[in-house]
């Protein structure tokens, strides 16, 4: 039987398992280092504000992976010898595999600032990173401040986090406005004013120069670029992640900044493949970059492979682009591209309604000569990705989604609706005469025939 | 705010330690008159009886904490012995010694209480309200920005199984127990009440009308922890508002009402509840006085098999049995305020679900068999049916199900097992408004596409255990015959997946494979039926 071996248990590596065994009775293991079994790591923040217990973020019961004949193995490869097609195991017997997933994911990026491995400096990643926060933040008292250095989503939900407990945080972001490189400019401010509203000290176009320590080896203070010296008790090291693939340095198998592969998501080297964070394509697939570290496209990876690994070579072509996050209370959603203002295509045009009181607004970008579509940012209002997946396939342009907006409304029943509003705002603004349709059940649950 | 905070709980458990003190409390003496007046009113001829009771009882001084209820059941028992020897069948009696013990101390109480049950109330309801008040509506501050705020649930004893909940739980059922199995340790509280039960229905008030009072008073306070905990999220607002409309007028102040009125049907109807839920509506009792009361009796009947053959199940197949069990519902009301807290103690383990498929659906056939005997013994006149007395049968049901299971277990266990104990393994009206909910209706959780994170707050808050998150990380709607609608998988997302909604049944049960957001073709291969 053919031995099919995952290293990471994660989203990406999970569902390839998962899937592998729907389709076929290979044999399966999956090693980690982190956790006995899988984990959501978008919901460790939950834990440490005592929203969820660990047990929570499991997906699965623990009898899943018995009953669907997935071994789990708790080990770290230190190395991969793929002529012998060999795992070699940290205090632990060898593993061998007939085509091997690598799903390692990432890791929190340090540039090298002095004091960076200190300890109580740390990012939020990994089980551990959680346990390590507990443990040096677990109250205002033992952590009187922290300081957080990277202004992304795991930086903001640090934040989150900390002020959960009362601890008092300062926030340095290297941009002139929170997540600016990817937000327009409305929105980043929006979510500026909403990091105040939180008590959260927010320092924009600041960054770390070193970290000081303690007697003891421990990060007592940081020292910032504009002179300042902020005492603290955690520093959080929240610049973005990398590929986590050190291990993997002397293996022959080809890296660049992750783990290169091509679109059918195979290395290199013949029988070993790479998935998820971890993955590099050689050139980013439309307007992708080449490394994704987003939990959606780590499971279309998996399920994308697992058709490969069952005898049906699939290549990874990821559909219509869409992502989420949550920033403090503000939910946000998007759907196609909508570039910030630092890395807007020439042709992009973007249309910003923002409410007048409350923390909501929406960012729709369309092409500036044909009005074509493109996507859709969208904070404190729900929208569905069915339909928005279905316009940007049939290449709709503004007014089209202007006009049946109200369809892709997601928010919970009785909720104030805001189509009106924006549309009359667009309609002032572009000089048009639209008026929203009814929302129509037919036309949101019909899936049209014609698939372009 | 902090301060205020901790004064309101003082004061909410000084409030809460008189109300618990009172069962012990008082003293009873029951003159000749007030004996002479019960006898008559029992209609009690066993002259054994009397003397022996009178002997023991009146002009005889008690205290809160001496039960009257063995006394009174030895007398019983003695007389019995001697008629049911003598074949004095017309002598015998059947009056229970726990109801009778009840209302011999209502007669009977003397003292401050019942004196001064204004001030009474004040030092046990009002200090409870006012105290909790003041726990609660500092939060629209402490809570800070509208949103979801979960912070710390796992972290507090009270809600994490800790050892306030413990004594909640301990509280909560010994107040059942007392309710159902003790009343005359209730007769204190009914003081309490006197005056708001006569303003109402004419009466004094008996134990049940101190629960319906209570039970309206707490969802009121908790509704209002509500109001501000889901202050972002009208459907909970809405929700909250139709389900304490709900309970407070059609459960408490029109059945009292009705009884003021004194209409032909003498005790009061609650025109919401349903069958089996209301699983004595067909005993032969309740059937005679209703064909026995004229047009009202049987707008009544009528009404009462309408609602359950017809209106019910119309409504669940267009808006789910979110319309009955947490918008209307007078346990589920109950469960969405005063048992919000610990919505997430519900156990979303496969094996529970299994547990839940065979007990709910077994209360159902007990209720729906039971409701077969009674009636075919209604119509055949007969008190046995196949052998078996039909009495005893109802009785097993009243005790096990209609006490134990809704009242003691169904709220007791609220702060360990979760709020919707009941409703989730027990109440067999929402058994079958499941299979409608399940099988025919246009109700469904529709999940966002391929926006699930899979970070489990939807399935950890569900309070009928539904691992929702299976369903959206498939990108599956969620049709499940035990969903209740309360909207709260919806409001905790963090990342928009979850909708409750009603639109067309084709397409509602859409099991997915490869999530919406990947390759198209990948798509429609492993998703095509």
């Amino acid at each position: 039987m053919e031995h099919i071996v995952i290293i990471g248990n994660g989203i990406s590596g999970v569902t390839a398992a998962r899937h592998i065994r729907k389709l076929s009775d290979k044999k399966i293991t999956i090693i980690s280092a982190e956790t006995d079994y899988f984990f959501s790591r978008t919901a460790l923040m939950y834990i440490y504000m005592g929203h969820m217990k660990f047990e929570h973020t499991q997906p699965y019961e623990n009898w899943f992976w018995k009953k669907n004949r997935i071994n789990l193995v708790k080990g770290y490869v230190h190395f991969i010898d793929h002529k012998n097609q060999t795992l070699k195991i940290e205090n632990s017997t060898d593993i061998s595999y007939d085509k091997l997933i690598i799903a390692t994911g990432s890791k929190p990026n340090k540039f090298g600032w002095p004091g960076q491995d200190l300890s109580h400096v740390q990012g939020l990643y990994s089980k551990q990173d959680l346990d390590a926060l507990e443990k040096n933040a677990p109250n205002k008292k033992i952590c009187k401040r922290a300081v957080i250095v990277g202004g992304g989503l795991i930086g903001i939900e640090m934040a989150e986090m900390l002020r959960s407990r009362d601890i008092p945080v300062t926030f340095l972001v290297r941009e002139s406005s929170f997540w600016n490189g990817v937000l327009p400019n409305g929105e980043s401010q929006m979510i500026n004013e909403h990091i105040l509203e939180h008590h959260i000290d927010l320092r924009l176009e600041t960054n770390l120069v070193e970290i000081l320590s303690d007697e003891s080896g421990k990060a007592k203070a940081v020292v910032t670029d504009k002179g300042d010296t902020i005492d603290c008790d955690v520093v959080g090291l929240t610049a973005g992640v990398s590929p986590n693939i050190s291990f993997l340095r002397d293996s022959g198998i080809e890296l660049g900044r992750g783990i290169k592969v091509n679109r059918m998501l195979e290395t290199n080297i013949p029988n070993i493949y790479a998935i998820g964070d971890c993955a590099e394509q050689h050139e980013g697939i439309g307007n992708r970059r080449p490394i994704e570290a987003v939990w959606y496209t780590g499971r279309m990876m998996g399920e994308t492979l697992a058709q490969t690994i069952c005898g049906n070579p699939t290549e990874y072509k990821p559909g219509h682009w869409f992502n989420s996050a949550k920033f403090l209370d503000l939910e946000y959603q998007t759907y196609g591209w909508v570039f910030s203002e630092l890395n807007k295509k020439e042709y992009e045009q973007h249309f910003h309604w923002r409410h007048a009181s409350e923390k909501i607004c929406v960012t729709i970008a369309f092409h500036k000569d044909t009005k074509e579509f493109l996507g859709i940012n969208t904070f404190g209002i729900r929208m569905r990705h069915k339909i928005f997946d279905q316009w940007l396939t049939e290449n709709r342009n503004i007014e089209y989604v202007m006009e049946y907006l109200k369809d892709a409304n997601f928010d919970p029943e009785f909720y104030a609706q805001y189509e009106q509003e924006i549309i009359t705002h667009f309609n002032k603004k572009f000089d048009t005469q639209i008026s929203p349709k009814k929302k129509s059940w037919t036309r949101i649950f019909t899936t049209p025939k014609s698939r372009a | 705010m902090k301060a205020i905070q901790n004064i309101g709980i003082t004061i909410f458990l000084v409030g809460l330690g008189f109300f618990t003190a009172l069962p012990f409390l008082g003293n009873f003496k029951l003159d000749q008159k007030g004996f002479d007046e019960l006898i008559t009113s029992q209609g009690i001829k066993s002259e054994l009886f009397i003397q022996n009771l009178k002997s023991k009882i009146v002009d005889k001084d008690f205290t809160g904490v001496t039960s009257l209820e063995p006394i009174v059941d030895k007398v019983i028992t003695n007389a019995n012995t001697v008629h049911s020897k003598n074949k004095e069948w017309s002598k015998k009696v059947y009056v229970s010694g726990g109801d009778l013990a009840t209302t011999i101390r209502k007669k009977s109480g003397y003292g401050f209480i019942p004196e001064n049950k204004g001030l009474m109330w004040f030092l046990t309801f009002g200090l409870g309200i006012i105290g909790a008040l003041m726990f609660i509506v500092p939060q629209v501050i402490t809570l800070g920005k509208k949103g979801i705020k979960n912070d710390h649930i796992y972290h507090q004893s009270s809600t994490n199984k800790g050892w306030i909940a413990w004594l909640v739980f301990i509280f909560l059922v010994s107040f059942y127990l007392i309710l159902y199995f003790k009343s005359e340790y209730a007769v204190n509280w009914t003081y309490l009440v006197d005056p708001i039960s006569v303003s109402l229905s004419g009466n004094l008030a008996g134990h049940w009308f101190v629960y319906g009072f209570m039970y309206c008073v707490v969802m009121t306070v908790m509704a209002i922890r509500m109001y501000i905990k889901y202050r972002h999220n009208m459907y909970q607002m809405v929700r909250t508002t139709s389900v304490l409309f709900f309970q407070i007028v059609f459960a408490f102040l029109i059945p009292e009402i009705m009884v003021r009125l004194q209409l032909s049907y003498s005790k009061g109807y609650d025109f919401k509840n349903a069958f089996p839920l209301d699983y004595d509506f067909f005993f032969n009792w309740n059937l005679k006085e209703l064909i026995s009361s004229g047009g009202l009796g049987l707008f009544i009947l009528v009404w009462g098999i309408l609602l359950t053959v017809v209106i019910v199940p119309v409504m669940v197949y267009f808006f789910g049995k979110r319309w009955y069990c947490s918008w209307v519902c007078g346990c589920g009301g109950l469960a969405e305020t005063l048992g919000d807290p610990y919505r997430q103690h519900s156990s979303k383990s496969l094996f529970s679900w299994k547990v839940e498929r065979w007990l709910i659906h077994g209360v159902l056939l007990f209720a729906l068999v039971m409701t077969g005997f009674t009636l075919y013994g209604f119509f055949a006149e007969t008190g046995t049916v196949l052998g078996i007395k039909v009495q005893s049968i109802m009785n097993t049901y009243s005790f096990l199900i209609g006490a134990i299971f809704a009242g003691v277990i169904g709220t007791g266990f609220y702060p360990i097992f979760g709020n919707r104990v009941w409703c989730r393994f027990g109440c067999p009206l929402a058994a079958y408004l499941g299979f409608v909910q399940r099988f025919k209706s246009r109700f469904r959780i529709t999940t966002n596409g391929g926006q699930c994170i899979s970070c489990g707050n939807c399935s950890t808050y569900c309070e009928q255990g539904i691992d929702v998150r299976a369903y959206a990380q498939k990108g599956e709607n969620i049709v499940r015959s035990s969903c209740v609608g309360c909207g709260v998988c919806s409001a905790v997302c963090p990342r928009g997946v979850l909708k409750l909604e009603n639109g067309p049944t084709e397409g509602r049960i859409n099991p997915t494979e490869v999530l919406l957001g990947n390759d198209v073709d990948l798509m429609e291969l492993v998703n095509k039926k």
